[in-house]
């Protein structure tokens, strides 16, 4: 029966046309990882490599029909994972390429919403790439883009070579205010290290936010660098001063750069009263669900020996008990969310609000 | 006491049928297994996503990863007939007159039996096709409804809308109903002659298999614990009326249904491998094979109503036989 599968890890990689997607997958599909990957793309294209698990399929988005507008999903996915998934010994994992304006949301929601995918394959990540160069004009025209950055658990700033250090620190701060969760490589020629897109875990709750964001890390978190900075941490800082840190924010920022109209949330507390905080993520998720990309969050519940950590996309909430808290680790709630038209006051007021007396 | 002739095979099987009154297994490979004085294997697709058996011509169409449609005949002949390209075949129906359908992308493709070959394109993918058993006109289920083509003639398509995504599509046996699986747990029926709309929900998981029973009196299909069998003997189809629920289990899905040839009986898949029949009438059980090692995908009848094919997601297939 499926639930003795193992399920197949899937990594989606969006971006723009000339971000450096097409050299990213051809990356992926040559280098000797000893990992065998079945690609799906949108177009057969420029991929110069010969592998039978290149699979074309046509972006396909189907509204579900249950009367809610951000509940979507990939059909053209269903029905390729579906066959591929027939005959799983051909590959480890899974890449789907998107278009350059796809949006990344159904694409993510179809490894949530549809049994049969969920049942046996699991999303990895979302990997966005950005061009240094043409991201300023891209957010002028689209909001794709946007949503791209937005969604994105790692995002591969690329073609760095192309801009000045001024209009680097210029783009990377307008996607860290897009999204303070990701993390962000920058790279000439896609040249990330593939450990920094695959195999992320990025949507697995007892790994996802173990690792990945530190605006989720206690303050006084050990950093093995002198300063503080995003979650990106490997590359050189040079080009860091006037950047703006998430880590004592405790309200909304909405971005100061123009055409960007997603904003991030992020709220700590203390211990939660589970029967207060549960109906408020509920009732949250439900209200503001399309409005909201991503949510993740740790939280304290009282009376509980257990980290519970929760993430989302729009309407779509799980959650878990991920470990125990360790010995002399603080028992703090942290939340965040990153989404459009985030009522930040409210939300504060209200998950104070369930905080256990 | 019905007895299984056990076919152990390696992997997912999409269709199990007899050809020349052999049984014959299709797995997602592209394999084509027999059992005719032993085990014998014939190679169709490279990579096979589709399969329909083509009563009136007693052969598979088989459609798959390599872009090809084949016709499997008895007797371990499997012919490449069409070629669609690159992209997969995502699904392959046989119609009145030796003709085929097959679908890539968002083209079906018409192959008469002449060779000549029409293509219909549509803003969104082809999901499923089916012929309508009666003149030259097939289906197609596609999101928000189903359109229907006449391939023979010129001159518009007919469009019936529906919300939702429609996945699968078959005509009822006299031509005068059309029944979509969707996307959501549910099915979705017009009556051809006045477009009336059926909704047929209440599913707990998707549908995915259907069959008609004799005369197409009865629809019965998957996605629930029990088969879930609408009557289609009114003429406004199931409506107002309750369906049957026939073989419930408390503990596990039903994954594929296959009706008897000529009686209210239908043979009943799970998704642990076990298969019963049960009669309409009095929701009678008999118990035709225990657990196996997956769900079964695939069930055919012989035309002597004596042997039932079966194949699993995890290739343990086989051949029941009810009278021994």
């Amino acid at each position: 029966m499926s639930d003795a599968q193992t399920q197949i890890p899937v990594t989606v990689l969006t971006g723009y046309l000339g971000a450096g997607k097409t050299t990213l997958l051809n990356r992926i599909l040559s280098e000797n990882h000893g990992k065998r990957y079945a690609v799906i793309v949108n177009e057969f294209g420029e991929i110069g490599i010969d592998n039978d698990l290149i699979v074309e399929s046509d972006e396909e988005i189907y509204e579900m029909n249950n009367g809610c507008v951000c509940c979507t999903v990939r059909g053209d996915l269903i029905r390729v994972v579906e066959g591929l998934m027939r005959r799983p010994g051909r590959f480890d994992a899974i890449v789907v390429e998107t278009t350059g304006l796809a949006d990344p949301v159904p694409v993510a929601q179809t490894f949530f919403m549809d049994d049969d995918v969920r049942s046996k394959t699991k999303l990895d990540a979302v990997v966005a790439l950005v061009d240094a160069k043409h991201l300023p004009l891209r957010l002028k025209d689209s909001k794709e883009a946007e949503d791209q950055i937005a969604f994105a658990d790692v995002v591969v700033l690329n073609k760095t070579d192309l801009v000045t250090p001024e209009e680097l620190a210029k783009v990377e701060a307008t996607i860290r205010a897009i999204n303070p969760a990701a993390r962000i490589h920058r790279t000439t020629r896609a040249g990330v290290a593939l450990s920094e897109v695959l195999d992320r875990g990025a949507f697995d709750l007892s790994r996802a936010l173990e690792n990945d964001p530190h605006f989720l890390e206690a303050h006084d978190h050990d950093h093995d660098h002198d300063h503080e900075c995003g979650p990106d941490c490997d590359h050189d800082h040079h080009h860091h001063d006037g950047h703006d840190h998430h880590h004592h924010h405790d309200h909304a920022h909405p971005s100061d750069i123009h055409d960007v109209t997603v904003k991030s949330v992020s709220l700590r507390g203390g211990e939660m009263d589970p029967k207060k905080f549960f109906p408020w993520i509920e009732k949250i998720t439900q209200m503001e669900g399309p409005n909201i990309l991503r949510l993740k969050g740790i939280i304290a519940l009282k009376g509980d020996d257990e980290r519970y950590v929760l993430q989302g996309v729009h309407m779509i909430i799980e959650g878990d008990h991920q470990r125990a808290w360790k010995d002399g680790e603080k028992h703090e709630s942290r939340l965040v969310f990153i989404g459009r038209e985030l009522d930040a006051e409210r939300l504060k007021k209200s998950f104070d609000a369930c905080q256990a007396a | 006491m019905p007895t299984v002739a056990p076919l152990d095979l390696e992997g997912h099987c999409v269709a199990a049928v007899f050809l020349g009154n052999v049984p014959h297994f299709a797995l997602a490979d592209g394999a084509i297994h027999r059992l005719d004085n032993g085990h014998k294997t014939i190679q169709a697709n490279d990579g096979l996503l589709a399969a329909f058996h083509d009563a009136a011509n007693d052969r598979l169409i088989t459609g798959g990863e390599d872009g090809k449609v084949f016709a499997v005949k008895a007797g371990g002949e499997a012919t490449d007939v069409a070629s669609a390209g690159k992209k997969w075949v995502t699904s392959v129906a046989a119609g009145p007159q030796g003709a085929i359908a097959f679908a890539t992308g968002k083209t079906a493709f018409v192959r008469f039996a002449d060779g000549k070959t029409r293509e219909f394109t549509h803003p969104r993918s082809v999901e499923g096709l089916a012929f309508s058993p009666k003149g030259m006109r097939f289906g197609v289920a596609r999101y928000n409804g189903a359109t229907l083509h006449f391939p023979a003639a010129e001159g518009k398509p007919v469009e019936l809308e529906w919300a939702g995504a429609h996945t699968g599509i078959t005509f009822s046996p006299d031509g005068a109903f059309l029944v979509t699986t969707m996307q959501e747990n549910a099915l979705h029926g017009w009556k051809l002659a006045d477009g009336k709309h059926m909704r047929m929900t209440g599913y707990p998981g998707k549908v995915k298999s259907l069959s008609w029973s004799v005369k197409g009196k009865w629809l019965a299909s998957s996605g629930a614990p029990a088969a879930i069998v609408w009557p289609f003997s009114g003429k406004d189809g199931p409506m107002g009326k309750a369906p049957l629920e026939l073989g419930t289990r408390g503990n596990t899905m039903v994954t594929c249904v296959a009706c008897h040839p000529s009686q209210d009986v239908v043979a009943i898949g799970y998704e642990d491998g076990m298969v019963i029949a049960a009669r309409f009438a009095d929701a009678k059980e008999v118990l035709l094979r225990r657990q196996g090692k997956g769900a079964i995908t695939a069930m055919m009848w012989d035309k002597e109503e004596r042997r039932i094919a079966f194949g699993s997601a995890a290739g343990d297939c086989g051949v029941i036989d009810i009278t021994a």
